[in-house]
């Protein structure tokens, strides 16, 4: 188990949060930023889909699916988790949740969506998509330490599957993958 | 005034807001963001808050001076606002901020109105006392309040 405390602990984690509100942004930055993770804000889902390589231009904020580049590879900057706002204007948080998940390049990103709304029939269709939590607002610290299992999980699925494809050939070996 | 003193007046100050329900929890929860690196995180939301709310408020005023109310946008603007209290802790701008909802639920325009002033002079209200507050605590210099151990 020491050697995958050693993989895990290579990089820190970097989370996208997708908020409108100037000041939700602020908070959740600050206290994603008091758990070591690497952040990045922006206030829309269309920025959060721009940022994350995604992004149909002629298609915005239509309900059909993106065009998906399933390249993996074009994409510039790795995402370790999205949390993000479910009611914002245009795009809301399921919509976004909904887009990432029809990509095959993004669909395993953990997705979290907060809102200041407690409404059970919103939250039950929110993790049916595949949320992974649904956090309501104000968000706290006891919220923010949810997030680290999924981050963990995630990772450890991505470099195993990194190693059996090493192991088969279809990668170049990489040192740190066996350690 | 003497050094601990000043420290007392500070913390009745804060104590006083919290007591007559100004502030809530949520309050307390910014205060623990704030530390050595950070030292005036909680002073920096509440500054965010009052400059961004301020389109807002004008947004709803400018709304409710229609002839015909548009309750869709009304609650739009104040579901923004108030989600906006909500994450500083401003307990009694947010519980009027709910009444507000309430009536463009029912479709009730004269309630909305009324209301409003109220959002407003408590929104005013915080806002000085909080200036005080922070001013305050500037005088007094670095103090040990709810902070994250480093």
């Amino acid at each position: 188990m020491g050697s995958l405390g050693g993989v895990v602990a290579d990089s820190q984690f970097h989370v996208l949060a997708v908020d409108d509100s100037v000041i939700d942004r602020k908070l959740i930055e600050r206290l994603l930023k008091i758990s070591s993770y690497q952040v990045t804000t922006v206030d829309s889902g269309n920025e959060a889909l721009e940022f994350l390589g995604l992004q149909d231009e002629e298609n915005k904020d239509s309900d059909l699916p993106s065009v998906c580049t399933a390249n993996h590879n074009r994409r510039e900057v790795e995402v370790d988790l999205i949390i993000t706002d479910y009611r914002m204007p245009g795009m809301t948080g399921y919509d976004l949740l909904r887009k990432i998940k029809e990509c095959s390049s993004l669909r395993d990103i953990p997705v979290v969506i907060m809102s200041s709304e407690n409404i059970p029939s919103r939250i039950n269709r929110c993790l049916e998509q595949g949320a992974e939590e649904f956090f309501l607002k104000p968000v706290q610290q006891a919220d923010v330490n949810k997030l680290r299992p999924h981050l963990l999980k995630e990772r450890l699925r991505n470099n195993k599957s990194k190693l059996i494809e090493e192991c088969l050939g279809s990668r170049p070996i990489k040192k740190e993958n066996f350690q | 005034m003497e050094r601990t003193q000043m420290h007392r007046q500070l913390a009745n100050m804060r104590k006083s807001l919290f007591d007559q329900g100004y502030l809530d929890e949520q309050f307390i929860q910014l205060e623990e963001l704030q530390d050595d690196a950070n030292p005036n995180f909680v002073e920096e939301v509440v500054t965010l808050f009052y400059r961004d709310s301020a389109r807002l408020i004008q947004s709803i005023d400018q709304a409710l001076d229609k002839s015909t109310l548009d309750f869709t946008k009304l609650d739009g603007y104040m579901h923004q606002f108030k989600g906006s209290c909500s994450s500083i802790g401003a307990k009694k701008v947010k519980s009027e901020c709910t009444q507000f909802k309430e009536y463009c639920k029912a479709g009730n325009g004269e309630g909305c109105k009324k209301t409003f002033q109220q959002v407003k002079k408590e929104y005013a209200t915080l806002k000085k006392k909080l200036e005080a507050y922070f001013q305050f605590a500037r005088q007094v210099g670095p103090v040990e309040t709810a902070c994250r151990p480093k």
